[in-house]
């Protein structure tokens, strides 16, 4: 503890650097996935492709992906955008299943009744599939948001600023309690992001404020098949 | 012959499904258990085949008492059929029809061939049999549900508002398909159902219950439909609003030996033969009866069932 | 691309195949450590998960743990670990082992529970004993999730013993360590590149068991659900992907 008074101002410049590294992979993830899930939910084909081309994206592990991009982009090897650009490719192909399935959630009676009582085919979209869509989407935007902050940690291996500098520099020096404040803060990220998109949820989404029996298991099963 | 000897149910959330339920099912009949949702009928039935372990009391099959052995080797000699056929979606149907046999240990030839007649006797095409629960149509699957009950010969056959999920038109099939079966298989089949029409027409003996699984008349059809034993059972049976009173219309022009018969609410509720414009009978506006042959009301089956 | 040429010279240098620190013998490595990791966490994880997805009981203590699990960065959890029990083999299946664990629970766990429960009451009323409805019903109809859980432990598996070359074990992700280390972008490449081709082959290997494995009836049943109740099924055919957290 008393390490982590000395050095407050680097752990706390760290989560910084964390926070703000892992916030654009989860916004991108999100922000793409809905044209991407709608295509996928529409078109058969447009499913099997995406589907297929997230899952083999996703199966790449990370460390390797962190190595390849900068071949790929032209960056150099130590440039954050490998991180980054690496992390919001799992974003992406992790949300556009679940926004794939979290349209396909939405019963198709209130689609078929909406668009009888009037709604064009745009507004029917944003205001009664999207929002209907809304739980699911958050279930696996939750998915995303942990396990963003928990791989950017990798990131410091190739020499990118996070948290995981302090793994890296702990195990260099042999020193244990740097990891566990490293593990802790990174944790705590995790726990606030999560508790941020929980709390988003609640507002946004007011109709889903019961049966959190389901929500549990809505929210493995999205895990199990993220 | 199945005896409810005082039983009682609670569950552990406090909820008393049933109270103090006394009653003899005679062997080779129907016994239909109706009422509302959430009155016990349900629970009932579970009981007979220790789905459910009633609080106090005890249930006796010939007189033996359900509790003294194995519940799977109880289940094992009891058919079952449930509302959404509870078919096991990754097995073809012909296997489907067959668990219980294989489970006893029957070899696996055998069950088949004993499958595939049972396919034939609830009228089913023997193509299907290699199908999977999820080609099928909703009758279908209940078909095969009644063809699974009935793989091991039981005595006793517990159906849980199998009919329930399936369309009117299919329905009224599976109602009459029943109907024969009992007829050429004689079993003593406990059925549960919420509707009172399917109640008259399938039941020796129907068994009207309140909540708490309380007894509000037992009879047979014509029994309760000629007395209503209270309000409460007229109200069940639709007696008050004059739906099961049946009047010729004297207004509607016959048209050759039929005779035109309206409910009290003066709709038209189907017609009558009356060779020569006379009524067999004297009962011109009376209540339906057995001898009335050609009714096709739904209420009058239930006076021939 | 002249980075990309650079690096397939080296994969291609028959120097470079076999023999003490070749790309064989690395492979043969990575593989085993994967192996033995995952037979250990198959024996824990499943019978745990088919336990608390057939009983009910426990339910919350394993949503915890996967949540947990995967909000633990696992580069920190390895470098601690080694840190208490020193280099070795055996703190890294260790790690190993603590990764795979958790979606295997959460995928036989979530399997079971989302087995239709009117299904599991009709296999209890016409007389299965709870063993025979665990491995007779519960189980079959469970696979897809189960085998999913399966294919992202493992896949975790494999991507976290990349950085098994970061603690000075052997393993494909040594390649791509020491190059990393020695400023060799080649190197790095190269070893990056067998990384996530083996990656891609175990799981195209295992998308292609789970085929086998899956009964026919249940790719097709759920499509279309065998009853018309509204039980929260998840979408289980089609294909069931790895977990994101791979280092």
């Amino acid at each position: 503890m008393v390490w982590l008074w000395d050095n407050l101002d680097l752990v706390l410049g760290l989560t910084a650097d964390h926070v703000r590294l892992s916030i654009i992979p989860i916004v991108v993830g999100f922000i793409v996935c809905i044209p991407f899930g709608w295509l996928a939910n529409r078109y058969t084909a447009a499913r099997t492709v995406l589907l297929t081309l997230g899952g083999v994206l996703f199966t790449i592990p990370s460390l390797a992906l962190f190595v390849m991009l900068p071949a790929i982009l032209g960056t150099r090897i130590l440039d954050e955008a490998n991180v980054v650009v690496a992390l919001c490719i799992y974003a992406v192909a992790v949300m556009v299943r679940g926004a794939a399935d979290a349209f396909a959630s939405v019963s198709r009676d209130v689609i078929s009744s909406s668009t009888a009582v009037g709604f064009s085919a745009v507004s029917r979209f944003w205001t009664v599939e999207f929002p209907l869509a809304g739980p699911v989407l958050l279930a696996s935007l939750r998915v995303v948001s942990v396990s963003t902050v928990s791989l950017l940690s990798v990131g410091s291996l190739i020499g990118v600023q996070s948290l995981g500098y302090l793994f890296v520099n702990g195990y260099q020096r042999d020193f244990p309690e740097e990891i566990v404040i490293g593990i802790g803060f990174t944790v705590l990220v995790a726990v606030v992001f999560d508790t941020v998109l929980v709390l988003l949820g609640r507002l946004l989404m007011p109709w889903t404020r019961r049966a959190p029996r389901r929500r549990a298991v809505t929210a493995i099963a999205a895990e199990v098949t993220a | 012959m199945i005896e409810f000897h005082s039983v009682t149910k609670q569950f552990p959330d406090g909820t008393l499904a049933v109270d103090d339920f006394s009653l003899v099912l005679p062997s080779r009949k129907t016994t239909v258990f109706v009422g509302s949702s959430g009155c016990g009928k349900t629970t009932l039935l579970r009981m007979i085949n220790r789905m459910i372990d009633p609080s106090s009391g005890s249930i006796e099959i010939d007189g033996i008492d359900i509790a003294s052995g194995s519940a799977v080797a109880l289940r094992r000699s009891i058919g079952y059929v449930m509302q959404n056929s509870g078919l096991l979606p990754h097995r073809r149907v012909i296997d489907n029809v067959a668990t219980v046999p294989l489970l006893k240990g029957v070899n696996k030839a055998d069950a088949h061939a004993q499958a595939l007649e049972l396919l034939d006797t609830v009228g089913l095409d023997r193509a299907l049999a290699h199908r999977y629960p999820s080609q099928l149509s909703g009758g279908q699957q209940q078909r095969v549900g009644v063809a699974r009950g009935l793989a091991v010969n039981p005595n006793i056959l517990l159906m849980d508002e199998p009919f329930g999920a399936v369309d009117p038109i299919v329905r009224d099939d599976l109602q009459q398909e029943l109907l024969r079966l009992q007829r050429d298989l004689d079993k003593t089949v406990v059925f549960v159902t919420h509707d009172i029409d399917e109640a008259f027409l399938l039941g020796d003996q129907v068994v009207i219950l309140e909540k708490g699984a309380q007894i509000a008349q037992v009879g047979t059809p014509k029994e309760i439909l000629a007395n209503p034993a209270s309000d409460f059972v007229a109200t069940f049976i639709g007696a008050d609003r004059g739906k099961r009173r049946l009047a010729v219309d004297s207004t509607i022009a016959r048209s050759g030996d039929d005779v035109v018969l309206v409910d009290g609410a003066g709709y038209v509720a189907g017609v009558i033969d009356a060779p020569g414009g006379v009524l067999p009978g004297a009962g011109v506006g009376g209540t339906t009866n057995s001898r009335a042959r050609s009714v096709s009301n739904k209420t009058d089956q239930a006076g021939d069932a | 691309m002249n980075l990309f040429l650079d690096a397939l010279n080296f994969l291609f240098d028959p120097a470079n195949l076999t023999g003490t620190n070749s790309i064989l013998s690395r492979l043969v490595d990575h593989l085993a450590y994967t192996g033995l990791s995952m037979a250990i966490a198959l024996v824990i994880g499943l019978p745990l998960g088919l336990l608390v997805g057939h009983t009910g009981r426990g339910r919350n203590a394993v949503v915890a743990v996967s949540s947990a699990a995967r909000a633990l960065p696992t580069l920190g959890l390895i470098f601690l670990i080694i840190l208490y029990t020193g280099l070795g083999v055996g703190p890294l299946i260790i790690v190993l082992v603590i990764l795979a664990v958790p979606p295997l629970l959460a995928g036989a766990y979530s399997g079971l529970e989302a087995v239709n429960r009117q299904t599991i009451d009709a296999a209890r009323a016409i007389g299965m004993t709870e063993w025979q409805i665990l491995l007779k019903v519960e189980i079959p109809l469970a696979m897809p999730l189960i085998f999913g859980g399966i294919r992202s432990a493992t896949l975790q598996v494999i991507a976290t013993a990349t950085i098994a070359g970061y603690v000075g074990l052997t393993g494909l992700g040594r390649f791509l360590i020491e190059g990393l280390a020695l400023r060799d972008y080649k190197l790095a490449l190269a070893g990056a590149i067998l990384v996530i081709a083996l990656a891609l082959c175990v799981d195209a290997i295992l998308a292609l068991t789970g085929r086998l494995v899956v009964p026919h009836g249940v790719a097709r049943g759920l499509a279309r659900s065998t009853d018309k109740s509204d039980a929260p099924t998840p979408r289980l055919h089609g294909r069931v992907s790895s977990a994101p957290s791979n280092p």
